[in-house]
């Protein structure tokens, strides 16, 4: 009975933490998980379940982090990274975020992975004022949502991605007629959309549009369907699961060789390889990154010292990976935010973080920069298009810049933001 | 009442039935110090602590429902998942996209997992045996594809984010919640209290000791039954609603088949047919993988299966037999 009691009063003793103030030239603003020495952030990744191939993500923002801590921090700070699993799921996301903020205490978050997730989060971190820097998912309602300040993308938006395809099609092919597949969810949705707006006014036109279900078990229905409009292009909007199927497809079919152009978020090298080199010969897609195993990276000293701290820091991770090229690239230019910070707190990382000019990333393919500023919270808009050749991703022409060739991505009216 | 005092060793149903192991002499002192504890946590716990505290008892409270099924009447139910995910977005979708005030979500919430409980159970439990457990199977199987479909009105696979509610008497917003929560435990518990030595819950004790006898006795099964099973999935989608509240988000693969096995494990965990039960159940499947996680992100799965089973085997009462037992060595020690 006793020690009970004893127990209560040590438990009462303790006392509720509160958020720390800055007092000072930054009065007023919030300084929680930043010391002098030190500044902590956490990352919300799907380590396990169905996404855990974008676990990789997190090994190139460590290695990058400890590459930093290594030569010195940031203005005498080193980065403690903290990784939580969501497995993909918003609920654990949003459950794993209030552990960062609140029993952590981390400074800021430093990526969430995937729309639902992101989207669940970019709430609790409104409400909570803690910045959310640079998800790592290419939706255009990061840039285009003025309401939810503390949360920002990185990566070209959909939207974006959309417009380079527009603009390789213009050149190129200017008659083309075009077949869709997509995923019925948010990122097929907002790709074609932008697709949609991007042709309009050139002679490109859309012949015909199948979607399907992330529950389907296979789309080569979908394809035979696309085939039989007689496209000479297929956009193909998928996942690598059905990615795959629509390149062993579309190589099966000897009636029909449009151009195959694949997005983005499906365009790993290892799903290629799966699938077969000989079968995706000429598929085309864009991209912003370096490749660090192409010959023309060879002699970069900034691939050298990529290629370095990932063999020293992540020795699990495959450094030919592009999920680890950008996590590492993101989180240099998380670094490159820290660094403008005028005040330790999270006011001063939001309004740095919307406030960078031409910021230049080691690993960013020359003549893509890093910019944000008022009206505009799409860190990089600029991409360029590849040819697969061989057995790896060939630059084709020079960068696009969409904000230059389209203007700003604006909120599209249907989706109310 | 011969078939409960034949049952009593397995589990007690009180003094009057039979049950003459000694009692716990100092009730009304521990009360109080749980029911001081309980009010004074929420001014000394961190933030985040708080947070998991009230979702213990938001466990709870629908660990409470599903022992009403799986321990007092001894039927399998695999749906209990479902029913809280259905208390919760009813209480989501209303607060969300109707803008009806918080509190008045619980009792439509209620209502709304009464009357599918009610509709689940009755044929099901007509039928013997396993049926209760394919029936509610189903019902967790289909709910999570269907929120995903319904995408207009829960989100679809987005989910939904909910205000939390805001702290009223000058307390902070997860106080407020956390005392909400609280009240509704405490009347849970008060029902499931009254439940067991009324009629109706003798009635559950003698249908899962010996059906023939009981019916023999004028007891009828399949009207018990399906209120038994109607109130259990009421007490998940209450608890439901709570975690909502608690939570603020919801989104469908939050409340899978997984959810279910978990609330069954916390019921056997805890112990079954007991009231302390569904409390130390709750702890157990909430703060095991909390701690488990702290050592290594792979271990909770395997440091939960390893408990699951060391209960079973150790103490096939559960913890609240354990609990029973130790307390029980110690008052005779005194003695």
């Amino acid at each position: 009975m006793k020690r009970l009691i004893m127990a209560l009063v040590l438990l009462l003793s303790g006392c509720r933490p509160g958020e720390e103030v800055l007092a000072g030239a930054c009065a007023g603003q919030i300084g929680t998980g930043v010391t002098a020495t030190s500044v902590k952030v956490g990352g919300i990744y799907p380590l396990s379940g169905p996404a855990s191939a974008y676990a990789a993500v997190a090994q190139g923002v460590r290695a990058y982090f400890a590459h930093v801590n290594d030569s010195g921090g940031v203005a005498g700070r080193r980065i403690e990274f903290l990784v939580r699993d969501d497995a993909y799921q918003p609920a654990r996301a949003v459950e794993e975020a209030r552990r960062l903020v609140l029993h952590d205490r981390v400074f800021a978050l430093f990526q969430t992975l995937g729309t639902p997730s992101t989207a669940a989060v970019r709430e609790y971190a409104h409400a909570h004022r803690v910045p959310q820097v640079f998800v790592a998912t290419g939706a255009t309602r990061w840039g285009t949502d003025a309401t939810r300040p503390w949360t920002i993308g990185f990566q070209p938006s959909y939207v974006a991605e959309a417009r380079v395809y527009a603009h390789f099609l213009a050149q190129t092919r200017p008659e083309a007629r075009v077949a869709v597949l997509y995923q019925n969810d948010d990122f097929g949705h907002d790709l074609l959309d932008g697709f949609r707006r991007a042709i309009d006014g050139t002679s490109v036109r859309i012949v015909a549009t199948r979607s399907y279900e992330v529950t389907d078990p296979s789309v080569q229905g979908q394809v035979a369907n696309l085939a039989a409009s007689g496209a000479d292009v297929l956009l193909d909007v998928s996942t690598p699961k059905f990615a795959a199927q629509a390149l062993a497809v579309d190589a099966a079919m000897p009636g029909w060789n449009p151009l195959h152009i694949l997005n983005g978020v499906a365009a790993a090298p290892s799903m290629l390889k799966a699938v077969g080199h000989a079968r995706v010969q000429g598929v085309v897609t864009a991209g912003f990154q370096k490749d660090p195993g192409a010959p023309e990276s060879a002699d970069d000293p900034a691939v050298g010292t990529y290629l370095a701290a990932v063999r020293r820091y992540v020795p699990e991770a495959d450094p030919a990976g592009q999920q680890v090229v950008y996590g590492w690239t993101a989180a240099q230019a998380f670094v490159k935010v820290l660094e403008g910070m005028r005040c330790p707190s999270r006011e001063a990382l939001r309004a740095a973080m919307r406030d960078l000019r031409k910021v230049e990333l080691d690993m960013l393919l020359p003549g893509i920069t890093v910019s944000t500023g008022p009206g505009d919270a799409f860190p990089i808009e600029s991409l360029q298009m590849a040819r697969f050749e061989g057995s790896r991703w060939v630059p084709v022409g020079g960068v696009v810049d969409t904000r230059a060739e389209f203007g700003p991505v604006r909120a599209d009216p249907d989706q109310g933001g | 009442m011969n078939a409960v005092a034949a049952g009593h060793r397995r589990l007690p149903v009180g003094h009057e039935a039979g049950d003459r192991r000694p009692d716990w002499p100092w009730r009304r002192t521990s009360l109080a110090l749980v029911a001081s504890a309980a009010v004074v946590l929420p001014f000394t716990l961190p933030p985040y602590r708080l947070f998991q505290l009230t979702l213990v008892l938001v466990y709870t409270v629908a660990l409470l429902g599903l022992d009403l099924v799986v321990g007092r009447s001894g039927r399998l139910s695999l749906g209990h998942g479902a029913f809280f995910g259905v208390g919760a977005y009813t209480s989501a979708v209303l607060i969300a996209q109707f803008g009806v005030p918080y509190p008045l979500t619980m009792p439509a919430a209620a209502l709304a997992t009464f009357g599918l409980g009610w509709a689940a159970g009755r044929p099901a439990l007509r039928l013997r045996g396993l049926y209760l457990a394919m029936v509610t199977f189903a019902v967790a199987v289909v709910l999570p594809p269907l929120l995903k479909r319904l995408a207009g009105l829960t989100g679809g696979a987005m989910g939904l984010t909910v205000p939390a509610p805001e702290g009223l008497l000058g307390l902070d917003d997860d106080q407020w919640v956390y005392f909400l929560v609280l009240m509704v435990t405490a009347a849970a518990f008060a029902g499931m209290r009254g439940l067991a030595g009324s009629r109706p819950g003798r009635a559950l004790t003698a249908l899962r000791e010996h059906p023939a006898a009981a019916e023999t006795l004028g007891i009828r099964a399949a009207t018990h039954m399906t209120a038994a099973f109607a109130w259990s999935a009421m007490y998940a989608g209450v608890a439901g609603a709570l975690y909502t509240w608690t939570a603020g988000f919801v989104s469908p693969d939050s409340f899978t088949l997984a959810l279910s096995i978990t609330l069954l494990a916390g019921v056997v965990i805890g112990g079954l047919g007991t009231l302390a039960g569904p409390v130390l159940g709750a702890f157990a499947v909430l703060a095991v993988p909390a701690v488990a996680q702290e050592f290594d992100p792979a271990a909770p799965g395997i440091v939960s299966g390893l408990l699951l089973l060391l209960i079973v085997y150790v103490a096939p009462a559960g913890l609240a037999g354990l609990l029973r037992r130790t307390l029980w060595g110690l008052l005779r020690r005194r003695a």
